[in-house]
This record gives C-alpha cells, structure tokens and sequence, in this order.
C-alpha cells in the first residue's frame, strides 16, 4: 500500500513523516514520533489512555487516521509541561494528591483535564466527574485525581489572579 | 485492532465527494468523525478501500437559525451543537440529547450528520430527529433530494441514502416556544448506547395537550417513531389514564434487540419508563 | 542543611519520612510527564511484531492450516503453529496450577480465542494483514459452557491430551472433565452439626466470572542476543523471577543466560503472575530469528484469553442457634476452571486460600469441598485481587451471615458481632486450620457503626419501608454491611510454594560512603508505590532519609530473588526482608559506632538516625558517619563496606480485616442502584504510608463496585464468549464512582518485624460482599434471600419484579 505524506504541528513542532493512510493517530505519535505518552488501553475508544489535544479539542488518537490529522495541531503530554521545563500545575497535583498509581491512564488524563480547566476554569466536582467520563482508570477510584483538578483549578486561577 | 488498507480522499466541495463515490462506488466510505466508522475498521468490521473525508467541505458545516427554522450541517460535531446559543434558544432539547452521548473528546468529533447518517440503532439523534419531525437533505450524482426522518430508517444500518449519496444538512422547524421537552435516557453507565430513550416534545394549552411528539431510542434496529403514544396524550391533561394509554401504545411497538443491556421484556419496560418520566419532565418545563 | 543548628528529634523523624510519613511518590515524576517506560515503549533496533490467529470456536478439531498467502504478504517473516514447537517441546506448557496449556492449539481448539498461529512480522500492521490470511479449516465440536453439567456422564470431552490420566496433579480425577477435588475440615463434624442445628441456613451463591482488566494489556518483547547465548524478555510480569526460572527449564537456556525485565507495569491486579502463549511465542521467534520481537495483545484479546477471575458456584450451609450462635458451616464449590487449569495459586492449594471462609466468625467445626472442572472458556481463575480465592470465600461467608440473620429475623450487624472473634482468642485457630494473627474486630466494627451512625441508618430504612408501602416513592433504601478477615503475605515456604519455588521475598541493601543508599527486592510494583513506600521502611530501619535511597525492583539481573507481587504479599514479605536487612546493616553500623566511640556496643542506643552513648547523646554518630566510616576505616574483625541481604520466609501468614458500610437506594421501576455513601474501614496493621493505603483502598473499592453493579464475562451454549470487549465490560467512570469514605484501626501483626499486613486487596474482598449486602438489603424485608451477581439494572428490575414490587 502507497504510503501519503503527513504533516501537522505536534507540541509545537512542525513534523512530517510517510505513514500508511490507515495508520492511527495514535501510532503515528508513539512510534513515527517517539512519542511514548499517550497509550494504548482498549480497541474500541472508550478507554481514553491516547487522548490528546487537537485544535483546542480533547480527541481520542486511536480512533483518528493520520490524514484527518493532516494540518492540524496536537499536543500530547510531552507538550503539557511548560517551556523551560516545570510542571505544570496538573502535574504537581497530581503529584501532591496521590492523583496516580500505575501511571498508565495518567497521560490521557492531564492532557484531557488540561482542555477541561481551559474550558472551564472553576469546574465543581460534578464538571470535573462528567468532563473526565472518557478517561478510565483502574487504580485510582477517581477521587484523588478529581481532588487534584480541583485543586490544579485553583492553583492556575490564583496565578491568574496574580498577574 | 488494526484497520485494513485504504486511500484517503479529502474532497473540498459536496460535488467532489458525490462525484467520488460515484466512480469508487460501494469500495468507498464517507467518514465525517469516524467515531463510528473507525471502530467498525479497527475490528475489520468494515473494509473500505477508499476512506473520503469530508472535513474540509465548507457547505456542510454550521448552523442556522432563522426564526424557528433550524438548519444543522452534517460536520456539526456534537460539542458544537451543545455550545450554540441559538439552537439553545429555540430548541434545547437538542443540547438535553447531545450532552448525554458517549464523552467529551468523542463529543468534539462525533457529528450530527453521521449519528443520523448510519443507521445505528443505538444512536440517540434519529429518534430526536423524528420526534422534531425533521428532513434529511441528501445529495448525489443525479441532484439533491430530502427524506424525512421518519421515513428515513429501513433497518440496523440500511436507510433510504443511496450508495453515492451523502447527507448534507438536516433542518427542522423547532416546536412554538414554551414548548415542553426532555431526551430520558437510561443507560449502564454514562456514555453507553441507551438501554431504553425517550424523546418526548409537546405543547400545552390551557392545561390541556395541544401538540406531542414521541420517539423511541434503542428499542428496536431503527428508532420509532410513537405516533400512536403521542395521539393518546393530544387533547388529555396528561391525566394518569392518558399517559398510561401512551406508554402502552409505546411499548407496543418496541422490538429490543437482546444484549448485555437485558432481556428484551426489561428494555420494553425500559422504554415505558422512560416515555412516562419524558412526558412529566416535558410537562414541567413546559410553558 | 545547617549542621551547626541541632535538629530536634522530632525534625529529624520528620525528615526521614519513615513509617507513617503521607511521603509523596517518587513514581510521579516520570508518569505526569509521559516519561515511563511500559513495554509498548521498548523499541529495539530489528524489532519484529507477533500476531495471533485465534480460534472462533469453543470447541473443534484443527482439521488444516495454511500458511502460504499469509507467507506470502511481504514483511512476513514467520508464521509458527504448534507443528513448529513441537521439536522444542514448547507446544504445551507447565501451568502454575500443575496441569499444561497448550501455547499453540494443536489438534483442536479449547475456547473461543485460543492461540492457533503466531504471526511474526516487521510492523504490527502487517502482522494484522497476514493474521486474516492464515486459513485454518475447523471441524466444530459440541462445546461444553455449562460447569453444572461438566460432569455429566455424556459431557463431551475437552481435554484429549490428558484423558487417560485419571491422577491430577492434586489427586484422582473422577470424570474427564474433572480436574480435581481439595477439601479442609471436618466433613462429618459439619453434617452432625447441620444436622442437630436449630436453624440452618443454605443457598447457592455464584460468584460470577469477571476478569481485572488492567489498563494496560500483557506484552513482552523478547531479545535473543545468539552471539553472548542470552535471553532477554521484558514483559507485564509480576513475578518476573519465576518467570525467568520457568523461561530456563522450559528452553533449556541455562538460567544465568536468562534475563528478566519488568519495566514499568500498567496495573497487574492478578492478571500479569502466569505465562502467557504471547510471551512463549515472542521468546521462540527471537531465539530463532536472532532478533527482538514484540508481542502486545489488543483489549478484547486480554479479556477473552488472559487471566479471568472467579467463576465459583458456592454452596453455603451455616448451622446455627434460634439465639445466633453459629455452630458449624459446611461449603462446596462448583469451579470453573475453564479449558485448562492455570490459576495462579500456590503449588499445595489448588482452591487458594478459599478456607478462610469461617471469616471473622468463632466458628467450631466446618468443612470445605471444591471440585475443579474443565469447560470451554479461557483459564486462569485466580487473580483481580483475590488474595487466592479469599474474595470468593468473603464474599460465601458474608452472604451467608445476611442470610441466616434473615431467617433468624435478626438484625446482621449484631449477628456478627455476636460470632465474631474475640480479640483475646487472638492467636486463633480456625476450623479449617489457619492462625489468625490478630485482630480486634468489636472495637472496628464499633467505630464503624458510629461513623455511619448505623442505628439512626436502620431508623430512616423502616421510615422509606413504610413510605414506599404508603406509595410515596419507588425507592427502597439498602444499608449493607461485610466485615471480612483476609489472609494475605504467601507464605511460609514449608507449605507455601509457586513451581516448587519457596514463597519467601528479599531484599538486598547498599549504602555508599556519602550515606545514601541503593536497595532491590525481589517484587515488583505495578501501581503500588514501592519505590516510595519501602524506603520509607528502611529510612525507619536505618536512618537515612527514604529521598536518600534509591529503591529498585523486577530486573532478574540486579534483584535479589523474590516470588514478586500479587495476593498483597509485598509489604507482609519483602517488607518484613526490608526491615530484618535494615537491622543488619543497623547491627553492624553498631560495631562501627562502638569502635569509633570506643565503648562496648552494648553501652550504645539507636536513637532515629543514630548510635549514642547511653547516658551521653552528645556521644553519637549518624548513619551518614558510620557509612562514610565502613569505607574509610580499617575496623578489627569487620569486613569493609555496609551492605546486607535478607531473605525473608514467613512464620505466618497475615490477617487484614475491615469493616464496610455501603448505603444505596434502589430504584424499583428501572433496576437503578444510586449508591448513596460507602464507608471503608481497614485494619492493615502498621500503616507504611496513609496516602498510598488511601488510594488502594480507593481503588479496590471502584473495582469491587464494578464487579458488583455490573462486571460479567459469560459464555452461551455455542461456546462464544460476551462481554470481552469495553463496549460491555463494565468499567466504571469518574461519573458512576462514588466518594469512598475512608478510616483505619491498627492492630500490629505480632509476627512482622514492623507489625504490617498488607491491604492492596482487602478493598475487593471486603468491597464486593457490601455492594451485594445492600442491594440484598434493600428487598430483604420483602423476603428477598438471595439473588446472583452481578446487580446491573435488568437483574435488580426482575428481582423486584418477582416480589411483586413493579408496577
């Protein structure tokens, strides 16, 4: 099979690669890229461990073909942290809020509450539950990764305030 | 869960896509989200070998409301829908439906156009779009013609679209304002196809029914559309008898399909329950 | 750090965050930053990828395959079938559970999704193209998908290949199908006494097959290096030790040419302990091809193949007094172990750890029968948190205790109380032949009744009782309790053993001059936390702050050899080989203190991080000194360095217990369960890290909901299996899940050195059994006595519905 010309924006780079047409997003980034983050939970989309950010939008990549992706601008959990390096208020959350076990649903998990708080800044538990029903997690039980967007929320909202 | 090979297309206008499937004829797919189509190919379920994405096709996106009449492009993703005032403002049952399918990132790229397009009795839009008595538009390689959505649906996924056609638009005209409404869905978890839905639309005079609209989700391998459920609440105070009459006739014409959801006598249960809380829901908020 | 300012002692324990300190997790750095390392991470240069083709039936006959069109797709390298292992004898191989699974189906096929070809190819999308191209003609057979009628005399017969042994390997076998009977107790004892009982309870509960569902599936990749002669496998394993001594008698690879790797791990819950045909595919396609090949499996893959779990048709008969005193159980089980036996359980309990049924109760006499049998479903049996069967058993006794308080007309929380263990009986002696280490079960379940105000619950329950008779609403309220004991930390080596191997644990300890340190055990965390959590044990053993050492597990290389992790065995095991290595290193850092202080070690204490003088604190050293001085210092009759091992056998195992309160309103007209509160209380012993305890109880709960409110795996009468995918698996979200409210008690373990337990699957044994009492609880008044799992909307609708409660 010929394979098509692919190129988009990925965390602020500009890529290019060959790839097979039928070649999921989600391969693409992990093994064209190298970029391990996001994973592979289930077959049939409803896991959320690939979620990246496209466009401003949460998307799931294992359910996007490259050439839908074409042109378009993604951000994976690589691009979450800032520029010079710290975390971003997610990740230290996360971190301070025991919002993580075995790490695996994690990356899809910051990356799509990082959509979330730029949607809504001052979720309730309630949003922040109903925001995140894509995005499973088998360790956790939710209540602490809640606990950590929640508390993520307030700590860029108090930045913001700052400024 | 790897899809078999395909080419990609992206055309740029609807006459390039018609004229596409004309000459790929039933090799090729259309893909609007893909939420739908994408699994099926992961689990080689379906096997195109030409995948058209009409993503980029201006024509088919946006959203319009003038007056009362609404008019949605096919690419209108559902996150779209939920976050357009104006179709808020006139018929918000639509948002009500919407926000209750599958999760946010599937919400971002689900369309409209392809939850009515593909004759998933699981989808949650058809028994809407039936219940709002709305028109299909249609376009192929001998012009554009319209479908009504109750009569749009033939069996699980077999629809009056032709092959070489492609859903455009949808439009309806939104109920009066005051218009009661509610979308009651009950499902397994959120996010899953219904094991029951109710779409129920109506309007009130004086205390009594003046107009009521009814359609069913997942009861059936095609949404139904409750007309005799609705004629029984028409002109009643939506007295106990009456809306007990309507969910009889309601549940009368469902037919579940049996899965992991129930035995088919529970989702016609189901589906009665889910009619009667739609029909007090609607009567509340109504005007 | 200014050293001319003394620290007060309290600083000082503060700064090791030691035992008890809520320490934040080392893990987190990699993982919030999509920096771990799972195995569909690894890349190698050459890597190849393996496929299967899978069996659509239950049951057949191979009659041909045909690889030729799949051979013929370029960027095939390979394509094996059992033809292809048999010279190596690799065709079938040892389960843990003393039988054999075939690794490529050869001659027939057992489950629908069986292992009938590996393909191996340069790209996993090529794999899959060749996958479709593999033609195998199947002769259907009758499959057998009903375990009440596996021994029937005209079932048909599944396993050819061992059908004229009539010895298992856990004694004789009484049907083809049969794969053994274990029993404990007093058989006779029990029948005498359900027969002179006053009252006697009995129902068959059926705790229904389910499977953990890691979030990440199972893989390996495997590198035959041909020039050095060494095996390489990274792979979801958490016993990656055995595993590698399996990998040797299985390859005739010698075993130091073997080197195992568990890199990060994405959840195990049980489902990552045994060796899958992947892993055996994988190493064979490297060991011929010379390079490295990777094997991952998809979602539906891992639910329809790998290790599932339960699948257990109890019978209970609790024998008792008119007044509640319970004088005698009796059990048998009805076990599907699907197509082969491969549950993961030590060598001597083929039913696991299943007679810990007598639970929390003082119970004289009892008996327990399990009866293994062969179906057409995927094998496995034991793992989501199990404990080795204890989730079964917890989940018998704790309906069972429902039950009878039903029919005694008794309210269940006082039938417990009134059974349960005192806590000066403690060590106890059970009937079926465990010592309970301790526990104080009143003091618990008190504390639990009080935080959840139970008596003002049961008040507001009779209230909606008779409102939902007044016809007021269509809600009937539900207060579920379980107050289970657990036994976790497998195990003393004299009885417990995995493939013969001992099932002790390790951990092995360096400390470097500058006074940080470097330790490996012979576990492997998948979630849990050990790289944070055991240097905080030794930082309490040895002083130096838990930041200060560096915590390793799961290369088979570098680690010390331990059984690994599942069944909670971490903390009761290599917990207990951290702390005795931290004394070691703690005794000799001792003589180092007496000689540089020139005092008798005897005339020293250990005070946090360091030796002092008794009498005289000024008169100390730190650990950070002493390490500095086993490098520097020429010490008469001590060897250089500070380093120590521990190998760590158990005298016993460990006893969890809980208390659990779940309060839920049942929607009568759509089967809907809201479940309004859920109370947690744990008694793990010695609490390492409130934080991490947290989470696993977190955790273990949602799973518990899961598999109560909906999770199920079945089989219908062709053989084809439901519920293998996520559309219907049922995994909750954040949306579904509720506040889980938590609370402890501490009753050390007398026999740990740091009085610990372990508690990663108590939240799952004792989860379910409350879920299930509530919902019970909720019908219980209109005579509800028992009803299967799981309580999706459907089963709880048709439950109300026979009671005649539906409209």
């Amino acid at each position: 099979m010929s394979k098509m010309h692919v190129k988009m924006m990925v965390n602020g780079k500009e890529v290019e690669g060959l790839a097979e047409p039928r070649t999921l997003l989600i391969h693409f980034l992990r093994e064209n890229q190298q970029l391990t983050g996001p994973h592979i939970g289930c077959d049939t989309g409803h896991c959320g461990a690939c979620t990246v950010d496209m466009d401003g939008k949460s998307i799931k990549s294992c359910m996007t073909f490259v050439g839908q992706s074409n042109g378009k601008s993604v951000t994976t959990i690589e691009g979450i942290a800032h520029p010079d390096g710290t975390l971003h208020a997610l990740q230290e959350a996360f971190r301070q809020h025991h919002g993580l076990q075995c790490g695996f649903c994690t990356p899809g998990m910051i990356t799509r509450a990082h959509r979330l708080l730029q949607e809504n800044p001052a979720p309730t538990e309630e949003e922040v539950r109903y925001g995140i029903s894509g995005n499973l997690c088998r360790c956790t039980g939710y209540q602490n990764i809640v606990k950590a967007i929640m508390v993520a929320a307030d700590m860029l909202n108090a930045q913001e305030a700052a400024e | 869960m790897i899809p078999g090979s395909f080419d990609y297309h992206r055309p740029q206008s609807v006459s390039e896509a018609v004229g596409m499937l004309a000459e790929m004829g039933e090799d090729a797919i259309i893909v609007a989200g893909g939420h739908s189509l994408i699994p099926m190919m992961k689990l080689r379920m379906a096997l195109p070998e030409h995948l058209i994405d009409i993503q980029d096709i201006a024509d088919i996106k946006g959203i319009t409301v003038s007056g009362r009449d609404v008019t949605i492009g096919a690419m209108v993703t559902q996150a779209e829908l939920i976050a357009s005032e104006e179709i808020y403002s006139v018929c918000p049952i639509l948002r009500e439906t919407a926000l209750q399918i599958a999760d946010p990132q599937i919400r971002n790229v689900g369309t409209v156009g392809g939850n009515v397009a593909n004759g998933d009795p699981g989808n949650d839009m058809p028994a809407l779009m039936q219940a709002l008595d709305a028109t299909f538009l249609l376009a192929g390689s001998t012009g554009g013609r319209e479908v009504k959505a109750r009569e749009f649906y033939q069996s699980a996924f077999f629809t009056a679209r032709e092959e070489g056609e492609i859903l455009t638009a949808l439009k309806f005209t939104a109920p009066p304002a005051g218009h009661g409404h509610s979308y009651m869905k009950q499902k397994r978890k959120i996010g899953d196809y219904a094991t029951a839905a109710a779409a129920v639309i109506l309007t009130l005079n004086g205390g009594a029914v003046e107009t009521a609209s009814i359609a069913l989700t997942n009861v059936a391998d095609t949404p139904l559309y409750a007309e005799q459920a609705a004629a029984a609440l028409v002109g009643s105070s939506l007295d106990d008898a009456s809306i007990k009459t309507a969910i009889n006739a309601a549940k009368a014409i469902t037919d579940p399909a049996l899965d992991g959801r129930g035995p088919k006598e529970f989702r016609t249960h189901i589906a009665g329950i889910m009619v009667e809380r739609a029909i007090r829901a609607a009567a509340a908020n109504a005007a | 750090m200014n050293e001319q300012t003394p620290l007060s002692r309290e600083e000082r324990v503060k700064n090791l965050k030691g035992i008890g300190s809520e320490r934040k997790r080392v893990e987190d750095a990699r993982f919030t930053q999509g920096k771990g390392n799972y195995v569909d991470d690894i890349n190698l240069p050459g890597m190849l990828f393996g496929d299967f083709v899978r069996s659509p039936y239950g049951h057949a006959r191979i009659i041909s395959i045909d690889k030729e069109a799949a051979l013929a797709v370029p960027g095939v390298v390979a394509v094996l079938t059992a033809e292809d292992l048999k010279p190596l004898n690799l065709h079938y191989m040892p389960t843990l559970a003393g039988d054999v699974q075939a690794v490529l189906a050869d001659e027939k096929v057992l489950f629908q999704n069986q292992e009938v070809a590996f393909v191996i190819a340069e790209d996993r999308y090529i794999a899959a193209d060749a996958v479709e191209l593999v033609e195998v003609d199947y002769e259907e057979l009758p499959a057998l998908t009903d375990a009440f009628r596996a021994l029937d005399e005209d079932a048909p017969l599944l396993r050819e290949d061992i059908k004229d042994k009539m010895e298992g390997a856990h004694g004789p076998r009484k049907h083809h199908n049969h794969i053994f009977l274990w029993e404990e107790g007093d058989k006779d004892g029990a029948e005498k006494a359900l027969s002179d009982a006053e009252v006697v309870a009995e129902e068959l509960i059926t705790y229904q097959r389910v499977h953990p569902c890691p979030l990440e599936t199972c893989g390996c990749v495997a590198s035959m290096d041909k020039i050095n002669g060494k095996l390489t496998i990274w792979g979801t394993f958490q016993a990656p030790h055995a595993v590698r001594t399996v990998a040797s008698l299985i390859t005739n690879i010698a075993e130091h040419n073997i080197r195992i790797v568990s890199p990060d791990i994405g959840g195990g819950f049980g489902n990552k302990v045994g060796v899958y045909p992947g892993y055996i595919c994988a190493a064979v396609a490297s060991i011929v091809t010379g390079v490295p090949v990777k094997w991952v499996e998809d979602r539906m893959e891992n639910l329809t193949s790998t290790a599932f779990a339960r699948d257990y048709h109890m019978t209970g008969k609790i024998a008792a007094t008119k007044d509640g005193k319970i004088t005698g159980l009796w059990c048998h089980v009805l076990a599907d172990h699907g197509a082969f036996d491969a549950c993961a359980d030590p060598t001597k309990f083929p039913a696991g750890f299943f007679h810990i049924v007598t639970g929390s109760y003082d119970i004289p006499v009892a008996y327990v029968g399990v009866d293994g049998v062969y179906t057409n479903k995927a094998p496995g049996g034991v793992a989501y948190r199990c404990s080795f069967r204890v989730t079964e058993a917890a989940y018998l006794i704790e309906r069972m205790i429902e039950i009878l308080a039903h029919k005694l007309d008794m309210d269940p929380v006082e039938l417990r109380m009134k059974n349960f263990i005192r806590k000066d009986q403690f060590p106890y002696q059970s009937a079926l032949g465990w010592e309970y280490d301790s526990g104080d079960y009143h003091t618990a379940m008190e504390k639990g009744m009080a935080a959840v105000e139970y008596d003002a619950l049961r008040r507001e329950q009779a209230e909606n009782r008779a409102a939902f008779d007044r016809g007021e609403t269509r809600k009937l309220m539900g207060i579920g309790t379980a107050f289970f004991t657990e036994i976790v930390g497998a195990g003393p080596v004299k009885n417990c053993d995995i493939l013969g191997l001992g099932m002790f644990d390790s951990c092995e300890i360096r400390i470097h001059p500058t006074g940080s340190a470097i330790a490996r055990l012979g576990t492997i965390s998948q979630g849990q936390g050990h790289a944070t959590t055991f240097a905080q044990i030794l930082a309490t053993e040895i002083g130096i702050p838990a930041e200060d050492i560096t915590l390793e597990e799961g290369d088979t290389d570098t680690a010390p050899y331990g059984l690994g992790t599942y069944g909670s065995r971490s903390t009761p095991v290599a917990g207990a080989a951290t702390a005795m290595a931290g004394r070691k290193i703690r005794a000799k850092a001792q003589m180092i203190a007496a000689y540089l202080l020139e005092v008798h070690e005897g005339d020293l204490e250990w005070d946090v991080d360091r030796f002092q003088i008794k009498g005289n604190p000024e008169a100390h050293k730190t650990m950070k000194e002493l390490a500095f001085a086993s490098y520097n210092q020429a010490i008469p009759g001590l060897e250089p360095g500070l380093e120590a091992v521990s190998y760590y056998d158990p005298p016993n195992m460990t006893y969890p217990f809980g208390a659990y309160f779940c309060v839920l309103d049942v929607d009568v007209d759509t089967g809907e369960v809201d479940i309004r509160r859920f109370y947690a209380l744990d008694d793990c012993g010695t609490r390492i890290n409130p934080m991490i305890i947290e989470g696993q109880v977190h955790g273990g709960l949602t799973e518990a909901l899961a598999i109560a409110m909906g999770q199920h795996i079945t089989y219908d009468e062709g053989g084809n299996v439901h519920g293998g995918s996520l559309m219907d698996f049922y995994l909750p979200t954040a949306v579904e899940t509720p506040v889980w409210e938590t609370d402890f008690t501490t009753t050390p373990s007398p026999h740990h050195p740091i009085g610990a337990k372990g508690v990663g699957e108590s939240p799952n044994v004792g989860g379910v059994p409350a879920f299930s009492n509530a919902v019970h609880d909720a019908f219980a008044h209109k005579g509800l006595t028992h009803t299967q799992m799981p309580h999706d909307h459907w089963r709880v609708w048709q439950t109300a519905q026979k009671l005649g409660l539906t409209a």
